[in-house]
C-alpha cells in the first residue's frame, strides 16, 4: 500500500524554510527537468542570485519581495512513501496561511536560522502547532555554514529552545544542524559537521509516522447531509456524512445529539463498490435508518452504548483569532463544529497569552494573532467531544461575517443556567448519565474504602461528605452497620450472609452513584476477589481507596473494642486475628493513616474524589 | 484506505459540504480526465445522482470527440448539462486561429469572458433536453454562487496555493495575495452578495492519482487520451488548435500509469504541450483574473 505524509515546515521569516525544501527536492532529484536550469536561466536574465527557494516562491510576488505569501505545497517520494510538502510562509502578516498549511499537516519541520537563534514566530509557531495538535515536531537549525558549523550555537539554540516547547508540551524528535543553502545535512550527509550522528532531514522525514485514524475511538459521524435523490425511482433515504472516530455497520442502535433521538442502521449505502461490512474512521458514509426519524446537518451520529458527546450552549476554550477585526463582546459570531453552525458571542475572555513569551494579559478583546482563553455562548445547543478526547468534534472555526477569523478547542463544557433549567424538554425517554451530569454539574462516583477495622475508614470518609456536600456535591456514608439495621437485618455474619452483605451494600451504593451521589462504602472487605466483584458490578465511576494502618496500630486503637472481643473468642473469623486481611493490589488511592494526619487523609481524599466526579 | 480511499474520502466530504453550503451551485466540466474524474466523485457522493448542473464553456474549437462523448455521457447519466460560450467573439472571429489576437487574448475572450458570464448569468445558458438531445437556451438565469472546479496542485505554482473553498469577488478576480484561512475540515462557506466560492475538491490528487482512480473505478474516458494507433496521444486536452498530442504508444490507463512512473513522462510536466501557459505569467495571470 502507498503511504502519503503530510510536512509542513514552519519557523520565523527569512530563516530559510523554502531554501531547504527547495535543497531537498533539487538534491532528492525530485524536480521535473529542466525546472532548476529554467529558474537559474531566469535569475541570470534579471541579474539576480540563484536561490532555491525560487523553486517553491512559484508565484511572481513572491520573487519580487523575496519572502514566501500563501502556503505552497510539493509533491515528493522517498523509497518508503510519498510527501506532500506545505511549505507555510513565517511572516507574521501571514500567519492563517501558516496555520491554513500547518493544519493539513501530521508532522512539522521547524525551522532556525543558527546566525540569529530563536526568534519571536520561531515560538509562536511552536505554540500553534501544539494548539493544531501536531505531535511530530523536528528541528532543523539552519545555515550552520553562516556561524562556521560551530557546535556551540547549535547545542545553545537547541537547548533553549527546547525549554520553550516543553512548555507547550511539544517534545521534538530530533535537532538537525543544516545548511539549505550549501545543502548539508539535508538530502545528503555533511562532511562539515562530522560532531553531528543523528538523523539526516531526509532520514528524520521517513522516521515519522502516518497518524492512524482513530477506530477504537466512540463512533462520531457528524451528519453532512440527509439524501432522498427521487428520480430513477430512488426511494432511499440515506443520512451522509464522513465517520471523525470510532466504527458503524449495520443493525447498530444510534443516538444523534443535541436532539437524543434514537434508531438503528439498517443498510450501508455506497456508490460503484461492494458494500462494506463497516465504515470506519476516515470513510466517507452513508446508511439507511429502521425509523425513518426527523434528523438534520450538524448533528451528531453516535452509537448507543457508547460514551456519549458533551451537549451545551456554554463552552470554554483555547482560541487562537487570525481576524482582522478584534474578537470582541457584544457582537455575533458563527461558531462551526463538526457540520453544526450556530450563532456565538463572547461571554468573556479569561485571559490572553502571548505566543511568543507566554506571558498573560487581562483583557476583554483578543487581536489577530493572538491566543486566548474564553468562554463562548452559543444560541441553541450543539454535540461536542472534549479536547484529548476526540479531535473532529472537539475543534471549531468561528465565522465573524463572512470570513473564517478563528479557531481553537474546547476544553470544557459549563453550566448555563437559562439553557439547563429552561430547555429541559419532555422527551419520554430515560435520562442518561451524560445528561444527569451535564445538568448536575458532576457525576456520581461509587468510593470504595477497604482497610482493617478502626483503620479509620469511616472517620475519614464521614468528614469528606460532610466537606462535599458543602461545596454542593451530594455525599453518604454507607457504612456497614447503617445497613445491617434496615436493609440486611435477616443477615448474620456466616459466609454466605456476608457475602450477601456485600451485594446488597454494592447494589445500594451503585443506584446512589447513578443519582448523582458520591456514595462512600466503609466495608473492611478483606479479600481481593470481592472487591473486584464489586467494581465490574458498579461499572465506570468506581474509586478503591485502601484506608492503611498496621494491625497493632488498630488493636491499639480499637474504638470498638471489637479486637479486645476477638481475641477473648467472643467473635469468630475476625479479619486480622482469625481471618485474613488481603492488602488492595492497584487501589485508586492509599491513605496511610500511619504516615499522615486525620487532616491530610481527608484533604488527599477529597480532592481525589472532586477531580473525578468534576466536570 | 489506500491512498485512493483516501483523496476519494476527502473530495467527497468536500462535494457535500459545498452541496450543503450552497444553494446554487454548479460544476465546471472540461470533458478532460480531471473534471471527468470530479464528475464521478460525485456520483459517489450523491449514490449516482449529480444533484447540480454541469458547466461547459465551448471555445468552438474543441476537437470534436471531446463534443460527442460529453453529450452521450450526459445523456447515459441524466445529467442537467449546461453549456456557454462567447458569441460576440465568435461571431467577428476574434480568435488566435483567426489570426487576429494573440494566444493569451484568446484564452480571455473565448474562456474567462464566457465562463464569467454563464456563471453569472448574464450570457445564455444553453441546457441539455434529455428527451431530445438537443441543447435549448435555460431559463435559469441565477448567479451560480459555488462552482466545483476540478484543478489540482500539482499541475502549475499557482494553482499549488489553492484553496479547497476559494472566494471570487463580483469581479471573478482571484485575490491570493490575501486568501482566508482554512483548516480542520473547516471551509470557506459564507459569502458576499455578488462574490463566489470556488470549490477545489481535487487539489490533492496527483495526475498519476487520476489514472489509478481512473482505472480502478473503470470511468470512462474520451478516446483521445489513448494512443489509437498513430503513436501519439493527448496528455491534457484543450482546444485543437493549441494543443498538441505527445508521443506515447499508451492504449488504456493501465499503460498509462506505467508510462508516468516509469517511462518517458517521469520528468515531463504535465501541461508542456498547452501554448498558454508559455506566455508573460502565463497560467497565473490568467486564473487571478477568474480563469479555472
Amino acid at each position: 500500500m502507498e503511504e502519503l505524509l503530510n510536512i509542513v515546515t514552519v519557523g520565523h521569516v527569512d530563516h530559510g524554510k523554502s531554501t531547504v525544501i527547495g535543497r531537498l527536492l533539487a538534491d532528492a532529484g525530485a524536480l521535473p527537468e529542466g525546472k532548476l536550469e529554467a529558474i537559474k536561466e531566469n535569475c541570470k536574465r534579471n541579474s539576480k542570485p540563484f536561490e532555491y527557494a525560487f523553486l517553491l516562491d512559484a508565484l511572481k510576488y513572491e520573487q519580487a519581495q523575496g519572502i514566501t505569501i500563501d502556503t505552497a505545497r510539493c509533491f515528493f517520494q522517498t523509497e518508503k512513501r510519498n510527501y506532500i510538502i506545505i511549505d507555510a510562509p513565517g511572516h507574521i502578516e501571514f500567519l492563517k496561511n501558516m496555520v491554513t498549511g500547518a493544519s493539513r499537516a501530521e508532522a512539522a519541520l521547524l525551522v532556525i536560522d543558527a546566525s540569529h537563534g530563536v526568534e519571536e514566530n520561531t515560538r509562536r509557531h511552536g505554540y500553534f502547532l501544539s494548539m493544531l495538535g501536531i505531535r511530530q515536531v523536528s528541528v532543523l537549525v539552519n545555515k550552520m555554514d553562516l556561524v562556521g558549523y560551530d557546535r556551540k550555537v547549535f547545542e545553545d539554540i537547541k537547548e533553549e529552545y527546547t525549554k520553550f516547547l516543553k512548555k507547550i508540551n511539544i517534545h521534538p524528535e530530533t535537532f538537525i544542524p543544516v545548511s539549505g543553502m550549501e545543502g548539508d545535512n539535508i538530502a545528503v550527509r555533511s562532511e562539515n559537521m562530522p560532531w553531528y550522528q543523528g538523523p539526516i532531514v531526509l532520514e528524520q522525514m521517513d522516521a515519522f509516522h502516518a497518524i492512524p485514524e482513530p477506530e477504537n475511538m466512540p463512533f462520531r459521524m457528524p451528519v453532512q447531509g440527509v439524501y432522498k435523490f427521487t428520480d430513477n425511482n430512488d426511494s432511499r433515504r440515506i443520512i451522509a456524512g464522513t465517520v471523525e472516530s470510532g466504527k458503524v455497520k449495520a443493525g447498530d442502535g444510534l443516538v444523534f445529539y443535541p436532539s437524543g433521538k434514537k434508531t438503528k442502521v439498517k443498510t450501508l449505502e455506497v456508490f460503484n463498490a461492494p458494500v462494506p461490512e463497516r465504515f470506519s474512521a476516515g470513510n466517507a458514509a452513508g446508511f439507511t435508518m429502521t425509523e425513518e426519524i426527523f434528523v438534520k446537518r450538524g448533528e451528531i451520529a453516535c452509537l448507543a452504548g457508547e460514551d456519549a458527546p458533551c451537549v451545551g450552549v456554554r463552552l470554554k476554550v483555547n482560541l487562537f483569532w487570525l481576524g482582522k477585526e478584534n474578537l470582541q463582546q457584544n457582537k455575533v459570531y458563527h461558531l462551526k463544529c463538526g457540520t453544526s453552525k450556530v450563532e456565538m458571542r463572547l461571554e468573556r475572555v479569561e485571559r490572553v497569552v502571548n505566543a511568543s513569551d507566554l506571558s498573560c494579559l487581562m483583557r476583554q478583546y483578543v487581536e489577530k494573532n493572538e491566543v486566548a482563553e474564553c468562554i463562548l455562548k452559543l444560541d441553541r445547543p450543539i454535540a461536542f467531544d472534549l479536547a484529548g478526547s476526540i479531535e473532529a468534534t472537539s475543534r471549531f472555526v468561528i465565522v465573524d461575517e463572512y470570513e473564517i477569523a478563528g479557531g481553537g478547542i474546547i476544553t470544557e463544557s459549563l453550566k448555563d443556567d437559562d439553557y439547563d433549567n429552561k430547555n429541559i424538554r419532555w422527551s419520554g425517554d430515560a435520562m442518561t448519565a451524560a445528561e444527569r451530569s451535564r445538568m448536575l454539574g458532576h457525576s456520581g462516583l461509587v468510593v470504595w474504602m477497604t482497610g482493617l477495622s478502626g483503620s479509620g475508614k469511616t472517620t475519614t470518609a464521614q468528614e469528606v461528605e460532610r466537606r462535599l456536600v458543602a461545596a454542593g456535591i451530594p455525599a453518604y456514608v454507607l457504612d456497614g452497620d447503617k445497613l445491617r439495621h434496615g436493609l440486611n437485618n435477616d443477615l448474620g455474619f456466616s459466609d454466605e450472609d456476608r457475602k450477601e452483605n456485600i451485594r446488597r451494600t454494592t447494589e445500594v451504593a451503585k443506584l446512589f452513584k447513578d443519582a448523582g451521589m458520591v456514595t462512600f462504602v466503609t466495608l473492611i472487605s478483606p479479600f481481593e476477589e470481592a472487591r473486584q466483584a464489586a467494581k465490574a458490578a458498579v461499572g465506570n465511576g468506581f474509586m478503591e481507596v485502601y484506608v492503611k494502618a498496621d494491625l497493632e496500630t488498630c488493636k491499639s486503637r480499637d474504638p470498638k473494642k471489637l479486637y479486645e472481643k476477638a481475641l477473648k473468642g467472643e467473635i469468630k473469623s475476625f479479619t486480622g486475628i482469625d481471618s485474613p486481611y488481603e492488602i488492595p493490589k492497584n487501589p485508586d488511592l492509599v491513605l496511610d493513616t500511619e504516615l499522615w494526619s486525620e487532616e491530610e487523609c481527608a484533604e488527599a481524599l477529597y480532592s481525589a474524589v472532586v477531580a473525578k466526579v468534576k466536570r | 484506505m489506500d491512498h485512493l480511499d483516501k483523496l476519494e474520502a476527502k473530495s467527497v466530504h468536500i462535494l457535500r459540504e459545498a452541496y450543503a453550503a450552497f444553494g446554487n451551485l454548479c460544476m465546471l466540466w472540461s470533458i478532460g480526465k480531471d473534471s471527468t474524474v470530479l464528475l464521478w466523485l460525485a456520483r459517489k457522493a450523491f449514490y449516482g445522482h449529480v444533484p447540480f448542473p454541469l458547466v461547459h464553456v465551448d471555445t468552438h474549437y474543441k476537437i470534436p470527440e471531446m463534443i460527442e462523448y460529453r453529450d452521450r455521457l450526459a445523456m447515459e447519466y441524466g445529467l442537467y448539462m449546461i453549456y456557454g460560450e462567447n458569441k460576440e467573439a465568435l461571431d467577428k472571429g476574434e480568435t488566435f486561429p483567426n489570426g487576429k489576437v494573440s494566444h493569451m487574448e484568446c484564452c480571455r475572450l473565448l474562456k474567462t469572458e464566457a465562463l464569467t458570464h454563464t456563471l453569472n448569468g448574464t450570457w445564455p445558458r444553453y441546457r441539455l433536453n434529455l428527451e431530445t438531445g438537443k441543447y435549448e437556451r435555460d431559463t435559469d438565469t441565477a448567479a451560480y454562487t459555488g462552482v466545483i472546479v476540478g484543478a489540482r496542485s500539482d499541475e502549475e505554482g499557482s494553482r499549488s496555493k489553492e484553496r479547497y473553498f476559494s472566494p471570487r469577488d463580483k469581479y471573478n478576480d482571484w485575490n491570493l495575495d490575501d486568501q482566508p484561512p482554512e483548516f480542520w475540515n473547516q471551509f470557506k462557506t459564507d459569502f458576499a452578495p455578488g462574490t463566489h466560492v470556488r470549490i477545489h475538491p481535487l487539489l490533492d490528487w496527483t495526475e498519476l492519482n487520476i489514472w489509478e482512480y481512473i482505472d480502478r473505478e473503470n470511468i470512462p474516458t474520451v478516446s483521445l487520451y489513448y494512443n489509437q494507433g498513430d503513436g501519439y496521444r493527448y496528455r491534457s486536452l484543450g482546444c485543437a488548435p493549441c494543443t498538441k498530442p505527445i508521443k506515447s504508444n499508451s492504449r488504456t490507463p493501465k499503460e498509462i500509469i506505467q508510462e508516468l512512473k516509469t517511462g518517458a513522462l517521469a520528468n515531463i510536466a504535465e501541461r508542456s504541450g498547452r501554448e498558454q501557459d508559455k506566455e508573460d505569467g502565463g497560467l497565473e495571470t490568467l486564473r487571478r483574473n477568474g480563469y479555472m
